[in-house]
């Protein structure tokens, strides 16, 4: 099986180098051929190895691949962890990358329309877009297949590394490059914990290895270290390895990245900002659960982080009017709903709604993006309208996508949305009940902001302007296969995999939960099949909110605004400061820019006047050289060039030294 | 009886006069040649009384060298002299600033 | 204090006394006969020692050819003694102190306690028919004779340079070339003919007398 793992991991490295490194030789066709191949490969081999999971009882593998060092007894090496939960990650990540690449061929043809004319950068974009893809696809699987946290943080960089080189692709932008500028700073500060984190587990456990640091665990529970004025140790290492979450995974107060992230091509913000890459902090909690059940301060943080960040930024997406930012915004709460379920203990719920909203969310980006190659590139839901009519396919398979997104009934959203609200509303650790109320909240926003972008972009009269509208097609078969290849598991995956997952624990030993904190055994304890889980859900708050939610916006976008095409506007404008607060994303962006990057400018410009320019330029090194000019300037006189001085000086040091010569 | 201190005495009699020489006569060439010929007659009476006193001729045998080297120099110095004086007309060392960068 | 001692402090005074003229003097050629004076009363001071050859020597030598060399040039050359003279008295001070801490410093180090008649006795004088020059020369020739071959070479440069750098060639000197003289062969490097015309005289040009001068053809035979 090692030798499959490793071609699993290394056919889209493969893919990458051969894209990135011979792209001008091989062209487009050679670039996306050989990638698709890569990854291909790799997605087939995940779902074979899914499949004997599934139905063979595929044993795990754990075991090191390479060692890179030992140092004081611990080791430093690549090593592979593939249980049932890597399986399930190998396999959504690879399908949505398969799926991204394809459509990519799609959305990428044009590319060189977004560079300026005779931008040197624009040269072989095409290749480049394919190889980092490939290139992210082969750091997501280092991260989900490691079995150590080295190789887990190499993969975690690796994948912020890709990233902020995809956001900004199109480095003309100076959009595109502050966004990547900024993904890259704010996940530094996630990665700061997120390493601390690492290097307390060195320090405590002397190893690096999961399963190692998993036994050792229980030893350390009671631990009290003296930072702080003394912590729990596993507390703090949980909250260090959180905070690594939130920035990749993108909660509240580090979210600010991933909305801006959204300047990147649409098929990363699909593969990266949605499906994959966000989730790895909370694949990374899941895999963390041996550590984070024994605290449960840091389950408590997790949870009320989460359904802050599912609620509010939820509310955010309301008031956005760019259809990839609506879709981002849904993104973060749908991480804060993930990121709840991990708070409450219900990681195979987190995992589970991980999956089922890989593939809705991709499904909703590469819908946007198709209406975004329609729409030559206008981004403005403003300016679109009555789309179904001329893009049946993208507009069917986006209602598939938005249905499972708010949670509708038999979707497979349902499944996992409500397993997660379930299990937060059992859950007895601190804010328990603060998070269910956002979270069922959170339902009715998110049906709200969904169906409003869908009705906006979809129905109603076309408000383009006439070149576009007569422009208007379906787009080609790389960019529907793709939506239809997502749009079949947005329907039924939910469906097909609730029970074994939520139920008949599926995930086994590679989630461990407290029996006390087992959040998802009452869920069990009255599972009688998805029709009822399904009757039951129907019979709670979350549904009806979620239903009240589609109704106001059915009500609003569709029936209202065909008499008031103005009538967003309008309510927007009613709405005054509570708008005025949700455009200004609660002040985050302005705190940060004021403070952290003002703040770190002062500083800057006055380490520079002060430090560089006055006490180092000015001081040390103008300064000393001006001293030497000085001190030359007054010796220079003692080289007068008479020979007779030079005598005289000699003399009167050997007179000098002869007499302490003499006197000694 | 004559000392060995005594002669030492002289010599080093002589040498600080030259060395006075040197020092009253910086400017004039000629003067701080013979200077530096009376310090060597210093050196040679040390040598020669130290020759004596401990019975060892090679203490004459470098004087002997030392006069060589001597009467060398001074041909060389006041060929030096004579060229300067033709070239520069002066031998005033005052004016021989050349060194000065 | 026998007679010995009475020569070495006539003669050590003379010396002194010399030395003091020779940097006070303000005419060099004074100057150089104290100089003079210095080297041949330490010529007598070395005598007193047995040192007779260098004695000899420092008079003939040195006094006989460096010290004439010297004299030579001060007299040759048109000095302007006033102006090498200034500040004499200026620089006196410092001279004096500097030659004070030498000799305070030396007195300490060389006097008669450190290298006094009981520290180094006198030796036995030398038996009669000992001949300072013999020795020396013995052990010139013998034990450094590849010094000695050295000094040669060290005076040989000395004349080489010393000639080399005050020789100059005017522009109106006239002179042979031997060299060139001697390399010259018969034949057309000894002589030259030349074919030249006749001058036709003009006939303005009376006809003063018909000597062998005046005739151009003449002067064609002659030339040949």
């Amino acid at each position: 099986m090692e030798n499959i793992y490793l071609t699993i991991v290394l056919a889209p490295l493969a893919g990458a180098i051969i894209a990135g490194f011979f792209g001008g030789k091989i062209g487009r066709t050679g670039a996306h051929s050989a990638t698709i191949a890569g990854v291909g490969l790799s997605a087939a081999l995940s779902l074979w190895v899914l499949s004997r999971f599934i139905w063979h009882d595929q044993p795990n593998f754990n075991g090191p691949v390479y060692t890179w060092m030992v140092s004081d007894g611990m080791h430093f090496e690549i090593g592979f962890l593939v249980d049932r939960l890597t399986a399930l990650m190998m396999a959504t990540v690879t399908f949505v990358s398969l799926m991204v690449h394809l459509y990519t061929i799609g959305y990428m043809a044009d590319d060189a329309h977004n560079w300026p004319d005779g931008a040197l950068t624009g040269k072989n974009s095409y290749q480049r877009f394919f190889s980092y893809i490939s290139l992210f696809t082969f750091s997501m699987l280092m991260l989900v297949m490691s079995n150590n946290f080295m190789q887990l943080f190499f993969g975690w960089e690796a994948v912020g590394l890709v990233s902020y080189l995809l956001i900004g692709f199109w480095s003309t932008r100076e959009s595109a490059i502050f966004a990547n500028m900024k993904a890259f700073l704010v996940n530094r500060v996630g990665d700061f914990g997120f390493i601390l984190g690492i290097a307390a587990i060195g320090m405590y456990f002397g190893s690096m290895d999961y399963a190692e640091v998993f036994a050792k665990a229980p030893e350390h529970a009671d631990t009290q270290i003296a930072v702080f004025g003394g912590v729990s140790l596993m507390t703090l290492i949980c909250i260090l390895l959180f905070i690594g979450a939130m920035g990749k995974s993108a909660q509240v107060p580090l979210h600010v990245w991933l909305p801006d992230s959204m300047e990147g091509p649409t098929p990363i913000s699909a593969l990266i900002h949605a499906a994959t890459m966000v989730t790895a902090g909370i694949f990374m909690v899941a895999r963390m659960s041996p550590l984070f059940e024994l605290s449960t301060t840091a389950l408590s943080f997790v949870l009320i982080v989460g359904a802050v960040t599912a609620f509010f930024m939820g509310l955010i997406g309301l008031v956005q009017n760019d259809i990839k930012r609506v879709v981002a915004y849904s993104t973060l709460s749908q991480l804060g709903y993930m990121t709840a379920a991990l708070g409450a203990s219900a990681y195979a719920a987190g995992v589970f709604h991980l999956m089922t909203h890989a593939f809705f969310k991709a499904l909703l980006f590469l819908a946007a993006g198709s209406v975004i190659i329609a729409m030559h590139h206008d981004q403005d839901i403003r300016n679109m309208g009555g789309l179904r009519k001329v893009m049946p396919i993208t507009w069917i398979t986006a209602l598939i996508g938005s249905l499972a997104l708010i949670a509708f009934p038999g979707f497979s959203g349902f499944f996992s949305k409500d397993a997660i609200i379930e299990a937060v509303h059992h859950s007895d650790v601190f804010g328990a009940g603060f998070g269910w109320v956002l979270l069922s909240i959170g339902a009715f926003v998110t049906a709200l902001y969904s169906f409003r972008m869908y009705y906006l972009v979809f129905h109603g009269q076309p408000r383009m302007d006439e070149h576009t509208r007569s422009h208007l097609h379906e787009t080609p078969w790389v960019v529907t296969v793709p939506l239809i290849a997502l749009a079949i598991p947005s329907i039924f995956i939910g469906w097909y995999t609730v029970e074994p997952l939520l139920i008949n624990n599926w995930l086994g030993d590679a989630i461990y939960v407290k029996p006390e904190n087992d959040t998802l055994h009452v869920l069990a304890d009255h599972w009688h099949g998805q029709t009822a889980f399904i009757l039951h859900g129907m019979a709670a708050p979350p549904f009806w909110l979620a239903m009240g939610g589609l109704a106001l916006a059915t009500a609003i976008w569709l029936v209202l605004h065909r008499r008031n095409p103005n009538i967003d506007a309008e309510i927007l404008a009613k709405a005054g400061p509570v708008t005025q607060v949700l455009e200004n994303k609660y002040g985050f962006d302005d705190f940060n820019q004021k403070v952290f990057a003002g703040g770190g400018r002062g500083l800057g410009n006055m380490l520079w006047s002060t430090g560089d320019r006055t006490l180092i330029d000015g001081a040390v090194v103008n300064g000393s050289a001006r001293l030497v000019g000085h001190l030359a300037g007054i010796l220079r006189h003692l080289q007068t060039g008479y020979l007779y001085h030079y005598a005289i000086a000699m003399i009167i040091g050997l007179a000098g030294l002869l007499t302490v010569f003499v006197a000694l | 009886m004559i000392a060995l201190s005594d002669y030492l005495m002289l010599g080093e009699l002589l040498f600080a006069i030259a060395l006075a020489g040197i020092f009253l006569n910086r400017k004039n060439l000629i003067l701080l040649l013979m200077c530096i010929e009376l310090m060597l007659l210093a050196v040679n009476m040390n040598f020669v009384a130290f020759s004596h006193f401990l019975g060892d001729g090679a203490g004459q045998i470098f004087v002997f060298f030392i006069l060589t080297v001597a009467a060398a120099e001074a041909a060389i110095g006041l060929a030096i002299l004579v060229v300067l004086f033709r070239n520069r007309g002066t031998i005033n060392v005052e004016d021989l600033d050349m060194l000065k960068g | 204090m026998g007679f010995e001692k009475f020569l070495f402090y006539v003669f050590a005074a003379i010396a002194v006394f010399a030395a003091g003229m020779v940097v006070t003097r303000r005419n060099p050629v004074h100057a150089v006969l104290y100089l003079v004076l210095a080297f041949v009363s330490s010529a007598a001071l070395w005598l007193l020692i047995e040192a007779e050859f260098l004695g000899i020597v420092l008079v003939l030598v040195y006094v006989g050819a460096v010290m004439v060399l010297f004299l030579f040039v001060v007299m040759m050359l048109d000095i302007e003694v006033a102006a090498l003279r200034a500040q004499f008295i200026r620089h006196l001070p410092l001279g004096l102190v500097i030659a004070a801490v030498m000799i305070i410093n030396m007195v300490l180090v060389v006097g008669p306690w450190n290298f006094g008649l009981d520290s180094f006795a006198k030796p036995v004088p030398q038996p009669e028919g000992y001949s300072n020059t013999t020795v020396l020369g013995l052990d010139l020739f013998r034990t450094y004779l590849y010094q000695f071959e050295i000094a040669a070479v060290v005076l040989l440069v000395a004349i080489v340079a010393a000639i080399r750098l005050t020789l100059r060639r005017r522009a109106n000197t006239k002179h042979q070339e031997p060299s060139e003289q001697v390399r010259v062969r018969k034949g057309p490097e000894r002589i030259r003919l030349v074919a030249m015309r006749a001058e036709a005289v003009p006939a303005s040009v009376p006809r003063i007398g018909s000597g062998p001068g005046a005739d151009p053809n003449d002067a064609k035979e002659q030339g040949e």
